[in-house]
């Protein structure tokens, strides 16, 4: 996998787990690194989001019924 | 002061120890003092003998003290939580060190938060251990009257729930909430009680921070070994002639604390070490390990809060994994889809392989579901059963061969207690 375009300071997502209450929107949105579990909630893969993919990630942020996902720079953590 | 002299620890002795723990209550301030002797004014150079002791918190997880009070004195305002709840069923080491020597658990507290520069501390017990509540609450009448700490010191009866201990959920319950675990992207160093920021400890290990402040970071590590110095309480307990909560050396074999309270090679099955979260050692490996991290880390164990559960000769180790499976699933705060939903599903696979499973498809249900639930939560409830289970399959993995192809084996006594839940706030 090419690392071209993931610089250490590439932000990561997370979710809420206490707020998530499986819409399932986010994998919808963002299939690249988000998948359902058998109850309907998100398995969220952790490593760093490169550019490419930063607008998924933030759509389905921003769609997410209960604002469960959040998207993180490495400086938040 | 002969009573802190401990004996030399050999691998035949037995090898108790009384440091934190006395053999007798000293409950009085005067006897305290007599016993301990006095607490000396040491400020923030505690911080530095706390590390060259390498003393690791005696709550669960382990971690370097020393670099939680470094964290916290950096902030403004701390306040010192320290964590005397045990809502782990197999464990009564913290109740007991603070029924047995409530002066010195307090003098830690005072010490730590003279360190950090904390002027409140908090003592959080739950409010079912209402004898030491009264035992504490004296102490603290005690003190006050002779002026002993600079710190303002609260006590606070807790909800008995197995989660409420848990760092976050002590904290959110502190703030007027319900003792559930929250979601946080920040440290408790950071912003905690009133988000000020928070050092929580728990009571033994603030405990052996009072004797360290008192003899230092060498007389500390005089006993135990390089990797785990000092001492460590440890709960034995189960079907053997005495179980109680010892004081022992770390890196104590395994064998020699179990026979402190009777427990005799041929008549254990298996020893649960850590509790509910904790991780199984049958009986044959029980001879090669020593309660030390390197040791426990060959058989995939951590010293956690020292609880030492014996399962009997002759029992069925799936059996009671099967039951307190369902306990810990019925722990779970409601709070998190993957464990309020996970863990009913593991505990009900767990049955089914308990009854035979004789097509395997509850233990390849199991197996996934157990790597699915590790860190889906809020806390650490889903990793800490999820282990649990996977300890389980492995220790009895021969006897689940057995269950494949005999079904359920008779019905036999349980052996850890499950209590029922309590309120959340």
């Amino acid at each position: 996998m090419s690392r071209q375009h993931t610089p250490t300071r590439a932000p990561t997502i997370v979710v809420n787990p206490i707020a998530c209450v499986a819409h399932g929107v986010c994998a919808e949105l963002f299939p690249e690194r988000i998948t359902l579990d058998e109850w309907g909630y998100p398995i969220i893969d952790p490593r760093p989001i490169p550019d490419h993919l930063l607008d998924h990630a933030r759509r389905a942020a921003a769609a997410c019924p209960t604002l469960a996902l959040l998207i993180l720079d490495t400086d938040d953590r | 002061m002969n009573t802190l002299d401990s004996p030399p620890v050999t691998t035949t002795a037995a090898p108790v120890v009384h440091r934190v723990l006395p053999a007798v209550p000293v409950l009085t301030l005067a006897e305290h003092l007599a016993h301990f002797g006095p607490a000396p004014a040491r400020g923030a150079a505690l911080i530095d003998d706390v590390e060259a002791a390498g003393l690791r918190g005696r709550g669960g997880a382990g971690f370097p003290t020393a670099i939680k009070m470094r964290a916290v004195a950096a902030g403004r305002r701390p306040v010192v939580v320290t964590n005397g709840t045990e809502g782990e069923p197999t464990s009564r080491k913290d109740k007991t060190l603070l029924s047995a020597a409530p002066h010195l658990v307090l003098d830690g507290i005072a010490a730590a938060a003279d360190a950090v520069g904390a002027d409140d501390a908090i003592l959080c017990v739950e409010r079912s251990a209402t004898g030491c509540i009264e035992i504490l609450q004296r102490a603290l009448a005690e003190r006050r009257a002779a002026r002993l700490d600079s710190v303002n010191i609260r006590i606070e009866a807790t909800p008995d729930r197995y989660v409420a201990g848990e760092a976050s959920a002590l904290v959110h319950w502190l703030n007027g909430g319900d003792a559930k675990p929250t979601f946080k992207l920040h440290h408790l160093a950071d912003k905690g009680v009133g988000n000020r920021p928070t050092l929580l400890d728990n009571v033994e290990t603030l405990a052996h921070l009072a004797l360290i402040a008192r003899h230092g970071a060498s007389w500390f590590r005089s006993i135990g070994t390089s990797a785990d110095p000092g001492s460590a309480l440890v709960t034995v307990s189960g079907p053997v002639p005495r179980p109680a909560v010892y004081e022992i050396a770390m890196g104590a074999p395994l064998p020699a604390v179990l026979s402190l309270a009777g427990g005799e090679p041929g008549a254990i099955e298996a020893v649960l070490v850590g509790g509910c979260f904790g991780t199984w050692i049958p009986a044959p490996l029980i001879d090669n390990i020593t309660l030390g991290a390197v040791s426990l880390a060959h058989v995939g164990a951590t010293f956690g809060c020292g609880a030492l559960t014996v399962l009997p000769a002759g029992a069925c180790g799936l059996a009671e994994a099967a039951r307190v499976t369902r306990w810990l699933a019925n722990q779970n705060a409601g709070q998190c889809g993957p464990c309020t939903l996970g863990l009913p599903a593991i505990a009900d696979a767990m049955d089914a392989i308990v009854s035979g499973d004789p097509t395997g498809r509850a233990e390849a249900d199991l197996r996934r579901w157990v790597s699915l639930v590790k860190g889906r939560g809020a806390c650490k409830h889903p990793d800490g059963a999820a282990r649990f289970v996977e300890s389980s399959l492995w220790a009895f993995h021969d006897h689940l061969a057995a269950h494949r192809r005999r079904g359920p084996c008779p019905p036999s006594a349980p052996i850890l207690p499950t209590p029922p839940p309590g309120a959340w706030r």
